[in-house]
């Protein structure tokens, strides 16, 4: 992110410490995460310690502090999808990747995260890559979709 | 500027052009779930097949109407003919319908759901009343009145459905009148605790000062619960129209709407509404004429389910971490940013505009003495027909599984409800009534509305590990009880679900689960035991098949089943040799396939190739062996 990306999603605000989760999630949505140049950042534009950014940022389970890869894979962890066979799903995608929840492939292709709920219970389990959602996922469904998203 | 009656009636006759349209209106939802399902494919194949045949429609995108199983549903009203409903579309059956119905006159009624019109219509014949159909029978639509029947973004829609009665209702009865009203209706929180709503507002009505605050919760946390997406995605005006009654009852000017940040459409549809609201003046200043002056400030949340505890969610508005503090002084006396502030639910808002609107008598001809109302459910797991329900409180939980969700798929077990902060109930529970204090005594919550069904395929202890590996997770961490509570109750389960643990360790559970509930500081952590001391009451054998015999009788603990090739069946076909990550199955062609036990890691992935392959044979079975002792 560059000088005037910072002024403008801080142009946006009054300089409250109230307005620390907002920024942060506009500077995620920017830029994928959050870097350490965009905590000293925040912390000149709110007049907070860089300590207490990170703090509050990374009490929060959207924060995150990696660069993400190109597209982003999400297993959903809800329990209707937990009752439905959801964590065979995750182990098949971080098997499939060879990466853990949280980390990123090391060609920068996918990222792996957890869901806690997509909201789409009936239709478990559920995978989303980037913004499509793949319902009634089987284990062996998975090679295709991800084929398809490459 | 034109006066809010002139818009209410502009509205109204916008609305009967509509329902009366010369030309044929295609009705798609599209809320989350219908997107889960493909109805922005659906959508689109509309409006191809429209444009290729140069036929006119007006395409119309509504909420979820409820039955998520019958996802994506398309309505279509041909002039004169009632609204036909069509389950379950894709890009192929929304052409071939479109097609017939718009341009033969076919509605083609095997593959219509239902209509919303009178039985005896020429054009329906073949096809049951929509309102019929056993899923939406048993059902009453107070909240969710407008989902999936109105244009969630377009605020003329709500109008011309008496938006906004309630409201101009509430403004001229006065802040004590509307309190006296929600009173008398009986409401309580539907957030999941049923505190009456009319004594949270009482005491913040009560304390001096003119900086009084208003937020709506929306920080839905739990796993399996949608039901305030779905309302907010569908209905976003009743919400809003209930953070302004309540505004207005307690005397606050500022309103928040804190809302998980995962919730694009809902916040989008929020945003869309209340643009629409400050341009019609029912936000800002004067509001309707009436003095009232009120402001919202849609505040998106970063996740964190403890921030659905009140105090943790004023921390995570004001910019800090999201970790409640002990109370006193109640959020109603000392709350966002020091001053009184009243957090009330989604649905508890969303009920408000109708209970203003109709009375306090007529919001009480639903529900039993003390639990007047309607309640929202998101009935999923393993049930037939599931997704957002609405039934009257006092409702036996039999009825709610067995005719609005047609039962379990396979032999029923389990109903879990609350999420994470409530219980499982087992089958000898399903006659007791749906009501706060019922649900309660028998070991489980209302909750906010996630209700999920579980079949003999399900294992309780491991669904409890998941729960407390939720919780455990979610701790804010402020208070040990909770903190190490939860991390100790993971540790044991997960040693039962290997087959490693002792009796010992369900008294060790059962003591510890009942000091983490007894000893935390707040819901989370108070509640959190709830799923292990719920399973452990009502599903103790299970428990003990674990512990001593090593079995896990849903074959779901991992690491006690056994992935196994029934030598009848196995045809040779080679499919699960050729998935298996780690070739831990070898055989030839045509002849039996062997698994070699020590490389297999349990992925599944060969037992569903066997099950799904035209060709396979399904000879995979998963097994959990009694251990002799």
């Amino acid at each position: 992110m560059k000088d005037k990306d910072y002024q403008e999603i801080f142009s946006q605000f009054k300089g409250k410490e109230a307005d620390l989760l907002p920024i942060l999630l506009r500077i995620q949505e920017k830029e994928g995460y959050i870097s350490e140049e965009a905590i000293r950042r925040i912390s000149k534009f709110l007049k907070l310690s860089e300590n207490q950014i990170y703090g509050v940022a990374s009490f929060y389970p959207k924060y995150r502090f990696n660069p993400p890869g190109r597209k982003s894979i999400k297993v959903c962890m809800g329990t209707a999808c937990h009752v439905r066979g959801g964590k065979f799903l995750s182990d098949a995608v971080g098997w499939k990747l060879g990466i853990n929840i949280g980390q990123t492939t090391e060609d920068k292709r996918f990222d792996f995260q957890r869901a806690t709920c997509l909201g789409c219970c009936t239709l478990g389990p559920v995978v989303k890559i980037n913004d499509d959602v793949h319902s009634r996922m089987l284990v062996t469904g998975l090679k295709e979709i991800l084929e398809k998203h490459d | 500027m034109i006066s809010f009656e002139q818009r209410q009636d502009e509205a109204r006759k916008k609305w009967n052009a509509l329902q009366s349209s010369k030309v044929p209106v295609i009705y798609v939802g599209t809320a989350t779930c219908g997107r889960a399902a493909g109805a922005m494919d659906v959508l689109k194949v509309i409006r191809r097949t429209l444009k290729e045949h140069k036929l006119k429609a007006k395409v119309v995108e509504v909420g979820c109407i409820g039955p998520c199983y019958l996802e994506p549903l398309m309505d279509i009203v041909v002039p004169g003919n009632p609204r036909i409903s069509y389950s379950n579309v894709n890009a192929e059956s929304a052409q071939k319908i479109v097609e017939n119905y718009l341009l033969k006159g076919n509605p083609l009624p095997m593959l219509a759901a239902g209509h919303f019109g009178e039985n005896g219509h020429p054009v329906t014949a073949g096809i049951p009343r929509f309102f019929d159909m056993p899923m939406l029978k048993h059902q009453v639509r107070v909240v969710l009145r407008n989902c999936g029947y109105i244009n969630p973004d377009s605020i003329d829609h709500y109008l011309a459905n008496d938006g906004y009665e309630g409201l101009k209702k509430a403004l001229a009865m006065g802040h004590e009148a509307v309190i006296a009203e929600v009173e008398e209706a009986g409401v309580r929180g539907r957030g999941g605790a049923g505190f009456p709503t009319h004594r949270k507002w009482k005491i913040c009505r009560s304390v001096a000062g003119d900086d009084k605050y208003m937020i709506c919760n929306v920080s839905e946390g739990d796993p399996g619960a949608f039901m305030n997406r779905s309302l907010i995605e569908g209905d976003p005006h009743c919400v809003v129209e209930g953070l302004l009654i309540a505004a207005f009852a307690i005397g606050a000017n500022h309103g928040y709407i804190y809302i998980n940040s995962d919730y694009t459409l809902a916040i989008a549809r929020l945003k869309t509404a209340i643009d629409e609201m400050s341009e019609l003046g029912l936000l800002g200043k004067n509001i309707l004429g009436s003095g009232f002056d009120f402001d919202i400030i849609i505040k998106e949340g970063a996740g964190a389910f403890v921030c659905g505890e009140e105090t943790a969610l004023i921390a995570a508005v004001e910019g800090r971490r999201g970790m409640p503090r002990s109370r006193p002084p109640f959020p109603a006396v000392e709350g966002l940013f020091g001053k009184p502030t009243i957090i009330n639910n989604v649905e508890t808002l969303g009920s408000l505009p109708n209970i203003l609107r109709n009375g306090a008598s007529w919001y009480k001809q639903y529900g039993v003495p003390g639990n007047y109302g309607t309640k929202t459910f998101s009935l999923v797991g393993s049930i037939r027909r599931g997704g957002l329900i609405e039934v009257p409180l006092g409702i036996k939980l039999r009825k709610i599984i067995e005719d609005i969700g047609g039962g379990s798929l396979k032999k029923f077990k389990a109903v879990q409800t609350g999420g994470p902060s409530g219980g499982c109930l087992s089958e000898e529970y399903l006659d007791i009534p749906v009501e706060y204090e019922s649900m309660t005594a028998a070991g489980s919550i209302m909750g906010s509305g996630g209700m999920i069904v579980m079949d003999e395929d399900a294992c309780v202890v491991d669904l409890a590990l998941y729960f407390l590996n939720f919780t455990q997770k979610e701790s804010c961490g402020k208070c040990s009880p909770c903190r190490v509570g939860t991390w100790h109750m993971v540790t044991i389960l997960e040693r039962i679900t290997k087959g490693e643990g002792t009796t010992e360790d369900l008294t060790k559970l059962q003591t510890l689960a009942e000091t983490a509930a007894r000893a935390s500081l707040c819901g989370l952590g108070q509640s959190a035991p709830n799923p292990v001391l719920t399973t452990l009451r009502h599903f103790r054998s299970e428990y003990l098949e674990h512990v001593q015999d090593h079995y896990c009788s849903a074959s779901c603990c991992q690491e006690l089943v056994k992935y196994y090739i029934d030598p009848e069946k196995c045809n040779g076909c080679q499919r699960c040799a050729e998935i298996c990550p780690t070739e831990a199955i070898s055989g030839v062609r045509t002849q039996l396939h062997e698994i070699d036990f020590s490389r297999c890691i349990k992925c599944k992935a060969c037992y569903e190739v066997c099950r799904f392959d035209p060709l396979a044979g399904n000879a995979i079975s998963i097994k959990s062996v009694r251990r002799v002792s």
